[in-house]
């Protein structure tokens, strides 16, 4: 009797390839439509708000932990399938003239992806890991003009201020990172904003590193268009996804969207790092 | 025409090999890269050297037995041609030709150019076939009727003529595209519909099993295939295979 095998077939490789690939194409979406709201000015309330709803909202955990299986399942079955391919050709040719049948990408995924899980491993490390569990996260402040004097207050999500002032006198205590007590931290009174928009303008922005990050940022961002500019349209192939009549759409909002995602994102550290004004 | 050859010699399965260089004259542009390689057998001969093994046997370019990567590609730098078909016009004087055999661990190396594709021959005769009753009342094929469209598409995936161009193109020394167009070629026609699942199922364990590569969708498979066997066939078996193995 045959046997079929849904994980560890040559085959089924490509299908979980395939699916977690797309899946990460859509995460993309999602988290460009977030971070474009880099780019409007005065924005910083907006952009702390999604980060909130980001971190917070029933669903959307969902959805990010199947990212991050999808994250960690797509690299260890991609290495898996570099070591077998390797294995497969034991004794390698002298002279190899692959350029003249088929795309770089299409035969560099291992390298493309291995440095995009890097990226992803920093870019978790500078933004994620913070938002998460740094305890000394910065909560959003506002400077409002009272009565001629600039005073600073905290912003809370249900759209009122509380004096830092009051804050500094311990007449109001900041606990488990985001929540305002009163001061004998009994009564939660509000609860405040992450400022990852802060965190974030201060890295592209940081006098040392602001110029390396924004470099790195566009390279990363770079590779990954290639990565995808072979991945969508092989997501695909994979799937058994190849018609004639439609591979003409696949392969061309593959294309855009290889160039267009990355672009997007990679315009947003160097607005940052060069245009806005800190 | 003047020409240096980079040749891979091995005197066996068991020993290494290693590039050899050959330089030869008095080439015509019309020969056959064959014929070239019998010119150059010839010479060896003549001087009691050992003769260059390799593969051929139609020299027309339908028995899939002709192999060779040369100058970095299966069948050489011509389209839709078998070595046997390659003529040595499309070299220039003077130039260098690497000559090496098709290399994956599946294809391992028997005397210099040859190597045992037989892990082809046990793919096929894991599913790729129909069961016929022979017992004197066999209906004729031709009076099923198929439409035009995949009796074409059947037809053009079985002119695979199993050279394993494919699996010395990729990267991933895969044999996706021949045992595709094997699936293909009987899943297209109501003949191999019957058995059709069971077909993909163990066609490809036998394809994983002989230690082929996974496709990973560069496509070189297509472009260097002497028969244009397309990479549409990739996918229909990746379609029958994910059928097949959820019902």
């Amino acid at each position: 009797m045959a046997k079929s095998a849904l994980l560890k077939s040559s085959l089924a490789k490509k299908y979980w390839m395939a699916l977690t690939g797309l899946f990460l194409c859509l995460f993309l979406i999602g988290h460009l439509a977030g971070n474009l709201q880099l780019l409007v000015p005065d924005n910083a309330l907006n952009f702390n708000k999604y980060a909130l709803f980001m971190t917070t909202n029933p669903a959307v955990k969902i959805l990010s932990y199947v990212t991050y299986i999808s994250i960690l399942f797509h690299s260890i079955d991609g290495a898996v399938l570099v070591f077998q391919n390797q294995a497969a050709r034991p004794i390698k040719y002298a002279r190899n003239n692959a350029a003249a049948n088929s795309p770089w990408a299409s035969r560099n995924m291992g390298i493309l992806g291995t440095v995009i899980l890097i990226f992803i491993v920093t870019h978790m490390v500078t933004f994620w890991a913070p938002m998460h569990f740094d305890k000394k996260m910065p909560l959003q402040t506002t400077t409002i003009d009272v009565q001629g004097q600039k005073q600073e207050f905290y912003l809370t999500t249900d759209g009122g201020y509380i004096p830092k002032a009051q804050v500094d006198q311990n007449a109001i205590i900041i606990k488990d990172r985001t929540d305002f007590y009163d001061g004998n931290a009994k009564v939660k009174i509000k609860e405040g904003y992450k400022d990852l928009y802060k965190i974030t303008i201060a890295f592209f922005k940081d006098p040392k590193y602001g110029l390396i990050a924004t470099i790195l940022y566009v390279i990363s961002m770079a590779i990954l268009a290639f990565h995808l500019s072979h991945g969508f349209g092989s997501a695909f192939q994979s799937l058994g996804a190849n018609n004639p009549k439609y591979n003409g759409l696949i392969r061309g909002f593959g294309k855009w969207f290889a160039i267009l995602v990355p672009l997007l994102f990679a315009i947003i550290p160097l607005y940052i790092h060069f245009i806005l004004k800190a | 025409m003047k020409l240096t050859l980079k040749i891979w010699r091995q005197k066996n399965a068991k020993e290494t090999g290693k590039i050899v260089d050959y330089p030869i004259d008095g080439i015509e542009p019309d020969m056959s890269f064959l014929e070239m390689l019998d010119v150059l057998n010839e010479g060896l001969i003549n001087k009691g050297d050992d003769p260059v093994a390799f593969d051929h046997d139609c020299r027309e370019g339908i028995c899939g037995m002709c192999s060779l990567f040369i100058n970095g590609e299966a069948h050489g730098p011509d389209r839709g041609v078998t070595t046997c078909q390659l003529h040595m016009r499309m070299f220039k004087d003077g130039d260098t030709i690497f000559i090496e055999p098709f290399r994956a661990k599946a294809f391992p190396v028997i005397k210099d150019l040859v190597t045992d594709r037989s892990s082809f021959d046990r793919i096929q005769h894991a599913g790729g076939f129909i069961s016929v009753n022979t017992s004197g009342n066999t209906i004729d094929a031709n009076t099923i009727p198929i439409n035009k469209h995949d009796a074409d598409r059947s037809f053009d995936a079985a002119t695979c003529i199993g050279c394993g161009a494919c699996v010395a193109s990729c990267k991933n020394s895969s044999a996706m595209l021949f045992v595709s167009a094997k699936v293909s070629q009987f899943a297209l026609l109501p003949q191999g519909r019957i058995e059709a699942h069971d077909r993909v199922l163990n066609m490809v364990n036998q394809m994983d099993h002989e230690g082929f590569g996974n496709c990973t969708n560069t496509g070189a498979c297509e472009v260097e295939c002497p028969k244009g066997i397309s990479l549409e066939n990739i996918a229909r078996m990746n379609r029958e295979y994910l059928s097949a193995s959820i019902k």
